[in-house]
């Protein structure tokens, strides 16, 4: 396969626009008005970050595409996120869990690719290894408050724990899309940040009297673009009014 | 609600050399939680450079019924207003 770097950017923008889309879902939803601001906030960081990097995948693939294309026209096959984005927000346990997952991860890859050979890549990472600081210590907190609150909201943060961690492994598998890319210093190798990813929810996890899970189960296949059901009626929503209404600006 | 997530009062300071401005209220656990709701609530279009909470029930307020005796007295003393100077014009802008 020869390299395509806009093929491998498409994977971390999708990661990006899925679970930014999944927090925006939230608003006017959430269970009081500080995380109903708190959570479409950290959307929008999201989002933001995607649509940096759809806009410098279009423009090495040159294939006259937007931002808005590769959005809003491709279908769940051609969307190449990692399953823990996509997975439905459930409860607020679930739904911080999954922040603090994923931030965790990203916290450490933006700071890795700062030292990346593409200058936008650097750039893209100085801005967003930030946004990831501040939802690791907003999702972190919640987390450590949940497993160390009630007994309610300590069945409901390990019930989380429980369904979601067998999504992680696949944030640490570099795929053939982006396997080039890393051995020549352009992305971070997502393999050598799990060691420092399990430390840090390890901690959290014991501040919050959390077990962290001991079994290695792991559920993959979204770089490859097999995903759950859920993520087609996210893009259904998501998707709706650009597929109605072709163009349509405001 | 209130005992497991009292009222807090976010003072924000808009820039360097302003004090802390009083903008609003919020509900949180502790004060960790409190600093991060206030930043997330009150500093969303670039409003701060520094966020200040406290327990809205620290607060010692005065009493609304006692608004008469406290504040009417000062009313007619206009000469505490430092209006009754002349100023050169070429001072300008004081």
């Amino acid at each position: 396969m020869s390299p395509n770097l806009a093929k491998a950017l498409l994977e971390l923008a999708d990661d990006n626009l899925i679970l930014g889309h999944r927090l925006s879902e939230l608003c006017g939803h959430a269970p009081m008005l500080e995380e109903d601001l708190a959570l479409p906030n950290m959307g929008l960081d999201l989002i933001g970050t995607a649509r940096t990097l759809y806009t410098y995948a279009c423009e090495i693939e040159d294939k006259n595409r937007t931002e808005d294309d590769l959005a809003f026209l491709r279908n769940e096959r051609e969307f190449v996120n990692c399953l823990l984005v996509e997975r439905p927000n459930t409860d607020f346990a679930h739904t911080i869990l999954k922040q603090l997952y994923f931030s965790t991860f990203m916290e450490s890859y933006w700071t890795a690719a700062l030292s990346s050979k593409d200058e936008i890549i650097m750039g893209i990472a100085g801005k967003a290894k930030k946004e990831m600081a501040y939802h690791i210590r907003h999702s972190g907190e919640w987390v450590i408050r949940l497993g160390d609150g009630t007994t309610e909201s300590n069945k409901r943060i390990c019930d989380a724990v429980t369904a979601l961690h067998i999504y992680t492994n696949e944030l640490f598998i570099n795929s053939p899309n982006t396997e080039f890319f890393h051995k020549n210093n352009i992305l971070p190798d997502r393999a050598s940040l799990k060691h420092g990813w399990e430390q840090a929810i390890n901690s959290i996890f014991k501040q919050g009297l959390i077990p962290y899970p001991k079994d290695n189960n792991e559920l993959i296949g979204g770089r490859s673009g097999l995903h759950g059901e859920e993520l087609g009626h996210l893009l259904a929503s998501m998707q709706s009014v650009h597929r109605t209404y072709p163009g349509a600006k405001w | 609600m209130t005992k497991t997530m009292p009222l807090w009062e976010v003072f924000i300071r808009p820039r360097n050399g302003l004090s802390h401005k009083h903008v609003g209220s919020l509900h949180a656990s502790d004060e960790t939680m409190a600093i991060n709701a206030a930043r997330d609530v009150y500093t969303r279009r670039g409003e701060g450079t520094s966020i200040w909470v406290v327990p809205s029930a620290l607060i010692t307020a005065s009493d609304p019924i006692k608004a008469e005796e406290n504040f009417e007295p000062s009313q007619d003393k206009i000469y505490r207003h430092p209006t009754f100077y002349d100023i050169p014009e070429d001072i300008g802008h004081m």
